[in-house]
């Protein structure tokens, strides 16, 4: 019953270069949670890069957006669990995750000028895709708890948002 | 005496025609505008309320722009007939729409 959405999610996974063989089950609340905050801080520490790194002003103010509205998620991701008494729990899909950011990161740093903005954008709109597909399949569908869930869809509209709005910075730099 | 009247009647409309115009509020809750649709006249304002923690936009393409922070307000007064489409430039799939009669 389990296994469509975990194929689903290890493919998108595996899309971005980051295998995911050891997620065999369902996630449990506290592995999501981890999950989710985990996504969180590896698009603010990408953002971050950016900052630092980008001259173009539209480049810039897209990743304060990010590192703005993923901090503003995170903790209320981390006021809910303190709530809830959940402890987030480390797993392999946030490993993988993190793995692959990394990557990506030391990638980026290589670069500069328009190809590090052309980089760092095209990779926003395909890692909001990947984590908006896991959100969709997956997280929100094996969250057992009310509020997690809830946090979780709010998050996949702003994360949609995000896409969104990679994509119209991708096109402006074309 | 009837140049008298004159600039208090005209005084009186000008003075009168602000009190007419209303703000029209539209909460924005878990990035969803709404109502997503208002109807409004010249002169009215629209104010968004923000409940949630992320800062919003309501933006025209190629026209106004709007900032709504976090847990507050922002807000527009309507200075242009017709009929416009809006969105949050931080989230473009947060979509409104504005109808402005004369």
């Amino acid at each position: 019953m389990f296994t469509r959405p975990i194929a689903a999610f290890a493919a998108l996974l595996l899309m971005s270069a980051a295998p995911l063989a050891e997620a065999a089950e369902k996630p449990t609340d506290p592995q999501i949670a981890h999950i989710a905050y985990t996504a969180g801080t590896l698009d603010i520490e990408a953002a971050k890069l950016a900052i630092k790194n980008s001259k173009t002003k539209e480049v810039v103010d897209f990743a304060k957006d990010m590192e703005r509205d993923h901090e503003a998620v995170n903790s209320q991701a981390l006021a809910l669990v303190k709530k809830l008494k959940v402890k987030p729990e480390d797993n392999a899909t946030s490993q993988a995750l993190a793995k692959a950011a990394k990557e990506e990161r030391a990638k980026l740093a290589k670069l500069k000028g328009a190809a590090f903005d052309k980089a760092y954008i095209e990779n926003e709109v395909a890692y909001h895709k990947q984590v908006n597909g896991a959100l969709e399949t997956l997280l929100i569908p094996s969250a057992s708890n009310a509020e997690l869930k809830s946090l979780l869809e709010t998050g996949l509209k702003i994360f949609q948002g995000h896409e969104q709005h990679a994509e119209h910075v991708a096109g402006m730099l074309k | 005496m009837r140049g008298g009247l004159l600039p208090a009647a005209l005084a009186l409309a000008l003075v009168a025609s602000p009190a007419l115009a209303a703000t029209i509020e539209v909460t924005i809750d878990k990035l969803v505008f709404s109502p997503p649709s208002v109807q409004a006249k010249v002169g009215d304002a629209i104010e968004w309320m923000n409940k949630d923690v992320f800062a919003h936009t309501a933006t025209v393409k190629g026209g106004w722009e709007v900032m709504i922070p976090p847990k507050s307000k922002g807000k527009v007064t309507l200075k242009q007939a017709g009929a416009v489409d809006y969105f949050c430039r931080f989230h473009p799939n947060m979509k409104g729409h504005l109808e402005v009669s004369p």
